[in-house]
């Protein structure tokens, strides 16, 4: 399947075609934040303080004077780099830990099937928390809480899909013509396999910016003042009664980048006809 | 039915020693001595050699593990460092307001979600099929502590119909229950809705038209019959889901609960009440699940038989 079919085939849901652009706006915000953003995010004005929208200030500003949209657009940084990276972290470790698990089987499989069942069950803001309370609040813990809460899922959608392939024939031929496992797993059953796995990733990846929001509220994320849309919340349920700006639109935001990775997701499987392994896996 | 409960509830052992080994591991994970995390700043000598022969910080880990454990079974959790109280007094003061919320949002939630799904199955493809539709998508994807604020500032800042925060009325309950609600309520619909749709077009169905049972009879009689059985399996393995939801908005409504305990004993530090609340928090999930399983095989004979025969 060619690029331009793919790319075709989404542009067929006039729906997802909206939402990709919404999304590559969102990546492009976030890659020039500083060149965009109209005010510096840290430059606070106490004059003023929790002024509501106007000409000056597009979202209104915070309890420091600080410019919201420009904050915004920082924090688009901050969340969706740290989304994006812990679940592609998340994907690898958990492909390769699933081929791995379901291509030689035995002792390892088991071990790692126990793992997965044993986190599956568990709600991963749960999993989160649990690991925040290891490593210690901060964006780099919450980048790692985010990958090893999501980790039993890509192990269990990658093994299931490489036990699927194993009995192709394709497999049996490279084996036959003498490639070593680690070559028939990386080069011939891994590539077949990740089509769902990467798309189950993306799909991931707006769980996580809500993850990630969660617990930026919590105070166990993001810093000050580095703005991240969930922490910038968090200082805002302080002032709810006098300026609710500061909470409606950082989560007007979150609720773009999420539906429109969900709509999005949602065309793509359309268009490459994975929903089965999707929902089996 | 009873053998298979007694086994399943056996197969929770094996996790439960696991989960308490990691929840218990996180004071030893925690870069810095033990012993810095169990008690205060500037505590006597008397008080570390107390934790010290308390935690048996001077044994081996598995030893300390055992110990730890066999008091944690009595309910015995330590002293919270900045709160000065047992935890398990905390924990019990709390548990309850998180029961009352989890299963009001959760009888919520199963519910509104069954009978939108219904609806919106029966009724397919039609403008309320789309808004269904429409609600499932957003009640899904929305972050639930935004969605709680949202709640504040709409029912309680502009109405004024309910409390902001706290836990002192029992009409308290009734935002936060709704706002875990709604994210439960999008799933249950949706996988009803699938269900219906899916029931719908087997066979029998038709042979039921052709019989000229009314359609109203057909749905709910025949086909919602059938299709609680994945209903009761989504349930069953989202139930923590639902549960773990309420962390989240307990903190945001300021609601004495589990959730709101775990988060200020993570803000602090207090790591007795860390390990505390989140193993009564995973044990509520292994439970949740467990009940989701026996209602599961409860309804469907063939599970029962298959889990027994192992």
């Amino acid at each position: 399947m060619s690029r331009k079919s793919l790319a075709g085939r989404i542009a067929r849901s006039p729906r997802g075609a909206i939402c990709a652009l919404l999304l590559i706006a969102l990546v492009l915000c976030a890659i020039f934040a500083p060149w965009i953003a109209p005010y510096d995010y840290a430059a606070q004005k106490l004059s003023m303080a929790n002024t509501p929208p106007s000409a000056a200030h597009w979202l209104g500003t915070d309890e420091f004077g600080r410019d919201l949209l420009s904050r915004i657009i920082q924090g688009a940084r901050t969340s969706l780099s740290v989304s994006v990276l812990s679940i592609a972290l998340s994907v690898l470790m958990g492909a390769t830990l699933g081929a791995a698990a379901g291509y030689f089987g035995g002792v390892f499989d088991k071990i790692v099937t126990v793992f997965v069942d044993l986190t599956w069950s568990f709600p991963e803001i749960l999993l989160a928390l649990i690991l925040i309370a290891i490593l210690g609040p901060g964006l780099h813990s919450t980048a790692i809480a985010i990958a090893i809460a999501y980790l039993a899922q890509f192990t269990r959608l990658t093994r299931a899909q490489v036990m699927a392939l194993k009995g192709e024939l394709f497999v049996d031929a490279a084996v036959t013509a003498g490639a070593r496992p680690g070559r028939v797993l990386f080069l011939h059953l891994l590539p077949n396999a990740m089509t769902p796995v990467i798309v189950a990733g993306m799909l991931a990846t707006g769980d996580a910016i809500v993850l990630e929001a969660t617990l930026g509220f919590f105070g166990l994320g993001a810093q000050p003042p580095v703005p991240s849309w969930g922490a910038m919340m968090s200082s805002g349920t302080a002032q709810i009664f006098i300026a609710p700006w500061i909470i409606i639109f950082p989560g007007l935001v979150i609720a773009t980048a999420v539906i429109a990775i969900n709509v999005f997701g949602d065309a793509l499987i359309e268009a490459l006809d994975i929903r089965r392994p999707l929902r089996d896996g | 039915m009873l053998r298979f409960a007694i086994r399943r509830l056996a197969m929770l052992v094996p996790v439960f020693l696991a989960v308490s080994l990691v929840i218990f591991m996180i004071i030893h994970l925690v870069p810095g001595d033990p012993l810095e995390h169990l008690i205060q700043v500037g505590s006597s000598p008397e008080q570390r050699a107390q934790m010290i022969a308390r935690y048996g910080l001077d044994q081996p880990l598995l030893v300390q593990y055992g110990r730890w454990l066999a008091k944690v079974v009595t309910g015995d959790f330590g002293d919270a460092i900045v709160m000065r109280q047992p935890v398990s007094q905390l924990i019990a003061e709390n548990m309850p307001h998180s029961l009352a919320l989890g299963g009001t949002a959760l009888f919520f939630s199963t519910v509104v979600g069954i009978v939108t799904g219904v609806l919106a199955a029966s009724f397919r493809d039609s403008l309320f099929d789309q808004a269904v539709m429409g609600f499932i998508l957003l009640g899904s994807t929305l972050p639930s502590f935004w969605l709680a604020l949202l709640m504040i500032l709409m029912f309680a800042v502009q109405f004024e119909w309910f409390p902001v925060s706290g836990a002192r009325t029992w009409d308290a309950l009734v935002l936060p229950a709704l706002t875990i609600g709604i994210g439960g309520t999008a799933l249950i619909a949706r996988v009803t809705r699938a269900a219906m749709v899916e029931i719908s077009q087997r066979d029998f169905v038709r042979v039921l038209q052709a019989k000229g049972v009314p359609f109203w009879r057909i749905q709910l009689r025949h086909i919602l019959q059938q299709a609680m059985l994945p209903v009761m399996t989504i349930l069953g393995l989202r139930i923590g889901w639902i549960l773990g939801g309420a962390v989240t908005v307990e903190y945001v409504f300021a609601r004495p609960g589990l959730g709101s305990l775990l988060i200020t004993g993570l803000g602090q530090r207090d790591y007795p009440l860390v390990q505390g609340c989140l193993l009564m928090l995973a044990i509520a999930v292994m439970l949740g699940t467990l009940i989701g399983d026996l209602a599961q095989a409860a309804l469907d004979p063939r599970l029962r038989e298959a889990m027994g025969a192992r």
